[in-house]
């Protein structure tokens, strides 16, 4: 396989409700990327794109074709990824596949996303589409009811009493906002305090407002090439390192594993085992905290901390930029916002200007390796990205 | 290859209060909510059982913030049983006030019934789910 390279990044401003469509945010942050590439959309010869609702949200199905045409790649090969949140991570792995095979040379990998426009009871209905239809929806799961779930399971099953475990689960959230007021794209430019995380309204118990990412609006983008044209576009290409990917079935089949998602564990493992890095090497990761438990949950899962163990290690300010592993200096999911189909480019686009050394206030000084993990469903998909410096 | 045990016909049997799932001929094992292949062995050879619908309640959460359509429903208790047979199964839990539920309620036992949810424009029809209620 050929090294494969990220050398534009682009990414709109994440909000609520707002009125472009996916199609045009998808534009936005992929003009972007290809300027910054040094490229034009003539150059694109295949294009990625994750997006998993915009046939609820605006009555558009295969917006990828009408993307690829609005930006100027007229008749290249257009492909959408729907893996609920990892939608467009499953994207950039297919995406640097195609590359790494030597197929095609220069692809652009994105997603886009109006979930904000369709309001919270459709938002919350559709959401709940990557839940089994026929063995849990009926029973009325939500999106946040799935980690609700998850989140009493971890309290009984690492005897973490709930209290203590919901005191971890804010300061997630404070972290989030801290570093959200900081990122000029985020949804929520504004620090909270573990006090209004506890006092928000109550959506799914033990799960407050403030424990939710919110519904958003946005789009991301990426140009991925191979290393010979790499060298050639730009003096600081971020190389992928390796992917990793692994499904499962509902929650209910989980259930020799709860509340640890496998899937994340053998994605990670297969992302490690591909870039012959450890935990221990990464500056900077992007993970799914869709829930503020889910940071926790994932922390544990992807390594960095052993098993029950995150929450403290949240509260110590060990995944605060300077800490063990610095978490989602963008904000995360929380306070940068959750388009869910732009999501994992998204979060490869702040590895990629953090490895660079662009992030201004949020920085994480002398990052040299980063990783991406994205969250589909309940575990449906589960899809890692490591990244390195390529200079 | 045909289906041993499908949605419409566990949802069918529901509706009677029948919990059914699917026993490998291969390795004993029970699958339920069913699927086309043992969820253990992955083996193929499977009989339709009747389960107990009896079990214990693993995790719970209360709903307060509902999905398009299920307003009225709200606050509605959703929990993850254990059944005695081994399989973890969702359902909602009635009989119990959804404002006071804590996690003391994790580990209690629980006997099935059910309830149907109509369907939305979104779904494919009407489908039972299992509805618990404390005690065996």
């Amino acid at each position: 396989m050929r090294k494969v390279a990220a050398v534009g990044v682009g990414m709109t401003k994440f909000s609520g409700k707002q009125d472009k469509t996916v199609v045009e945010l998808f534009a936005e942050a992929a003009i972007d990327a290809i300027n910054e590439a040094n490229l034009k959309p003539k150059d694109i010869q295949a294009l990625f794109m994750g997006n998993a609702l915009g046939d609820f949200a605006e009555g558009q199905a295969q917006p990828q074709a009408f993307a690829a045409d609005y930006i100027g790649a007229h008749h290249i090969p257009a492909n959408k990824y729907e893996n609920a949140c990892a939608s467009s991570t499953a994207a950039f792995r297919d995406a640097f596949l195609w590359v790494a095979s030597g197929f095609y040379d220069i692809v652009l990998v994105g997603g886009a996303e109006t979930a904000a426009k369709m309001g919270t009871p459709l938002a919350t209905r559709t959401f709940a589409m990557a839940s089994d239809s026929r063995y849990e929806y009926p029973c009325g799961i939500t999106f946040p009811g799935v980690f609700a779930l998850i989140a009493h399971l971890y309290a009984k099953k690492y005897s973490i009493p709930l209290e203590k475990l919901k005191q971890q689960m804010a300061q997630v959230t404070v972290n989030s906002h801290y570093y959200g007021a900081r990122n000029p794209k985020a949804q929520f430019q504004k620090e909270i305090t573990v006090d209004d995380v506890l006092t928000s309204f109550m959506v799914c118990q033990p799960l407050q407002l403030y424990d939710c990412c919110p519904f958003s609006d946005g789009g991301s983008a990426i140009v991925l090439v191979s290393e010979e044209k790499a060298k050639k576009l730009t003096q600081k290409p971020v190389y992928v390192a390796g992917v990793g990917q692994a499904s499962a079935g509902n929650l209910l089949s989980q259930k020799e594993y709860l509340p640890r998602i496998r899937s994340r564990e053998l994605a990670a493992e297969q992302s490690y085992k591909m870039s012959g890095l450890s935990p221990k090497d990464i500056d900077v990761i992007e993970l799914h905290d869709c829930f503020s438990i889910a940071t926790i949950v994932a922390l544990d899962s992807l390594g960095f901390f052993e098993y029950g163990k995150s929450g403290e290690a949240v509260e110590k300010g060990e995944t605060r930029i300077g800490g063990k592993i610095a978490v989602n200096p963008s904000g995360g999911l929380k306070a940068k916002g959750h388009p869910i189909g732009a999501t994992g480019t998204a979060q490869v686009y702040e590895i990629v200007r953090q490895l660079r050394g662009e992030c201004g206030e949020r920085q994480v000084e002398g990052a040299k390796t980063g990783m991406t993990d994205t969250l589909g469903g309940d575990g449906g998909t589960l899809c890692n990205v490591i990244l390195q410096r390529g200079w | 290859m045909e289906h041993k045990l499908n949605f419409k016909q566990y949802s069918e049997a529901l509706k009677e209060n029948k919990l059914l799932g699917l026993k490998c001929k291969q390795c004993g094992d029970i699958t339920v909510p069913p699927k086309i292949a043992c969820g253990k062995c992955y083996g193929t050879d499977l009989d339709i059982v009747e389960l107990s619908g009896k079990g214990k309640i693993q995790t719970f959460t209360t709903v307060f913030v509902p999905p398009e359509g299920r307003e009225d429903e709200c606050p509605y208790v959703i929990v993850l049983v254990e059944l005695d047979e081994g399989p973890w199964i969702m359902g909602n839990l009635t009989g119990i006030d959804p404002n006071k539920v804590n996690m003391e309620i994790m580990g209690k036992s629980v006997k099935m019934g059910h309830a149907v949810f109509p369907g939305d424009k979104f779904s494919a029809g009407e489908e039972a789910r299992p509805v618990f209620s404390l005690g065996t």
